[in-house]
């Protein structure tokens, strides 16, 4: 078994940023990481990111995987596993790696789950013919391996990755015919949506799919709109033309470990479901056990970056390793985290977390 | 409305511009209509021209007497939502961020676009600033159209698409 200060599971956003600040305080380190480079969803992100400068605003996503990759070069005590897949975590702390066909065993005196989110499918007839893509693998495709998705494309869902990814869909050279969604208003920012508007997509408001029409792969969709009370209207049905529909309906926290190995789980619908009981220092009911970035509840990259910090900064602070700025640090990072929260965007993390708080007490 | 079409008003756009008077010189024109916790505008303009203060989520507002028309705000903003406006000899130049490609080039003929998506009028491409130049993968292309389409012009679009 190979013992470390700290094992963190996921190299993305909170992850790199979790490593980052453990290892400024001077633990070792393990990162696992389950695709073969460090980044996260990260390295699909063409766009340019809201927020502040230090959540590295107006930078591209994949630029800001770099940026975060860099920052950990140099540090003798840091290990990076690729290609691993953390298949068990038991509450002594103890981790299960599987890399190249082999199992490894794994110990943290403190380990830190961030193991980001999962995409929500859609439930609707032939919803499993090929040609249907959630919007992560659209942009898996198209953004590191360069392979267009379909030559027209439907997308399902109006929130940012949404719109995100429509338009990078245009970047592309794709046909973007419509986007649809089932509520009565845009999701994402309106800025993001105006975008699109702009380069001629239709946004169809209070519109769903109701089935997927193909023999081999998909050829064609049928939408309906919906009523206030999101039930079918009657002879609404639309049939168009497609081979690619993108689905982008929201995301899950990726919370199996954190459930396997026995930590208190809360199931709060405006945090993205079903996630880890923590306390203010993102340290879960096991001892030494942290989670933060999307796995805590679905948010933007920028705040899974802030969360990972503050993790890293509490894994180290708990055992005893110093960081040089900690007492600064925190309060910054938690200043930070206010403000990303504090507008209308950040109402239902506020009252997700509140939820979260609530059933704590 | 706006949240249902990602549409501005008129009203909306024109709150956004200054009186036709102070756009003989280039102007900022900031489409921030909701409130997002992001502030490259206000961090990146070297004349302190826009503010928003700690509060990041709060919507920018200009100094038009700060502002110089620089362009750093047009491709500095996450969401495109900026574009530099002048009006001159009865026409309106436009400088735009655009992420697509083929860029347009300098005297070509292209098709000026409403927020709509739809064909206005033709533009005459001006000038290109390539994205090597702004350093970070965003070009900046100044346009002119006609003055009467100075609230209707937001992009623009190859003609023969």
């Amino acid at each position: 078994m190979i013992k470390r200060d700290l094992v963190i599971v996921g190299g993305g956003p909170a992850g790199l940023c979790a490593a980052k600040v453990a290892l400024d305080a001077g633990m070792s380190v393990t990162l696992v990481e389950r695709f073969n480079r460090l980044g996260g969803q990260l390295i699909k992100q063409t766009h340019k990111f809201f927020g502040s400068e230090s959540q590295y605003a107006k930078t591209r996503g994949y630029d800001i995987a770099e940026i975060l990759i860099k920052e950990l070069d140099g540090y003798g005590d840091l290990e990076v596993l690729l290609e691993a897949t953390c298949v068990g975590l038991y509450p002594d702390k103890v981790l299960t790696i599987y890399q190249d066909n082999h199992y490894f065993k794994y110990q943290g005196k403190s380990v830190i789950i961030a193991t980001g989110a999962s995409e929500k499918v859609l439930a609707f007839e032939n919803n499993d013919l090929p040609g249907i893509y959630g919007a992560g693998a659209v942009q898996t495709l198209m953004n590191i391996y360069g392979i267009k998705p379909g030559s027209e494309v439907v997308m399902v869902g109006s929130g940012n990755i949404g719109l995100i990814v429509s338009y990078q869909l245009i970047q592309a050279g794709i046909k973007v015919k419509c986007l649809v969604e089932a509520a009565s208003k845009i999701g994402g920012y309106l800025v993001h949506a105006s975008k699109l508007k702009r380069l001629g997509v239709d946004i169809l408001m209070n519109t769903t799919i109701k089935r997927a029409i193909g023999k081999e792969k998909l050829e064609k969709i049928v939408t309906v709109k919906l009523d206030e009370n999101w039930q079918e209207i009657k002879n609404t049905e639309t049939e168009i033309k497609t081979d690619a529909l993108c689905i982008s309906v929201g995301l899950s926290p990726l919370h199996q470990l954190m459930s396997m190995a026995g930590a208190k789980m809360l199931d709060v619908s405006e945090l993205g479901g079903l996630v880890p009981k923590k306390t203010c220092d993102y340290e879960t009911t096991i001892e030494h056990v942290y989670a933060c970035g999307d796995v805590t509840g679905i948010e933007e990259a920028s705040s899974a970056m802030v969360e990972g910090r503050i993790a890293g900064l509490m894994a180290a602070k708990h055992l005893g390793f110093k960081h040089p700025k900690a007492f600064e640090l925190e309060e910054t990072l938690n200043n930070q985290l206010c403000v990303l929260r504090q507008g209308p965007c950040g109402e239902k993390i506020r009252c997700g977390l509140k939820k979260a708080g609530e059933i704590n007490d | 409305m706006i949240e249902k079409t990602a549409v501005p008003d008129k009203n909306q756009i024109k709150s956004r511009f200054p009186s036709k008077k102070v756009l003989i010189r280039p102007k900022a024109i900031i489409e921030c209509y909701t409130e997002i916790p992001c502030n490259p505008c206000e961090t990146s303009c070297p004349f302190d021209a826009i503010t928003i203060g700690e509060d990041i989520n709060k919507i920018p507002t200009i100094d038009f007497d700060k502002c110089t028309g620089c362009g750093i705000c047009v491709y500095s903003c996450p969401g495109l939502a900026i574009m530099n406006v002048m009006i001159k000899n009865g026409k309106a130049y436009f400088k735009i961020a655009y992420e697509l490609l083929p860029l347009p080039k300098v005297d070509e003929k292209w098709l000026a676009i409403n927020r709509h998506g739809d064909e206005i009028a033709t533009c005459k491409i001006e000038q290109v600033m390539p994205p090597k130049k702004t350093n970070n993968k965003t070009a900046l292309i100044t346009v002119s159209v006609e003055q009467p389409y100075l609230y209707d012009f937001v992009t623009i679009r190859r003609a023969h698409e």
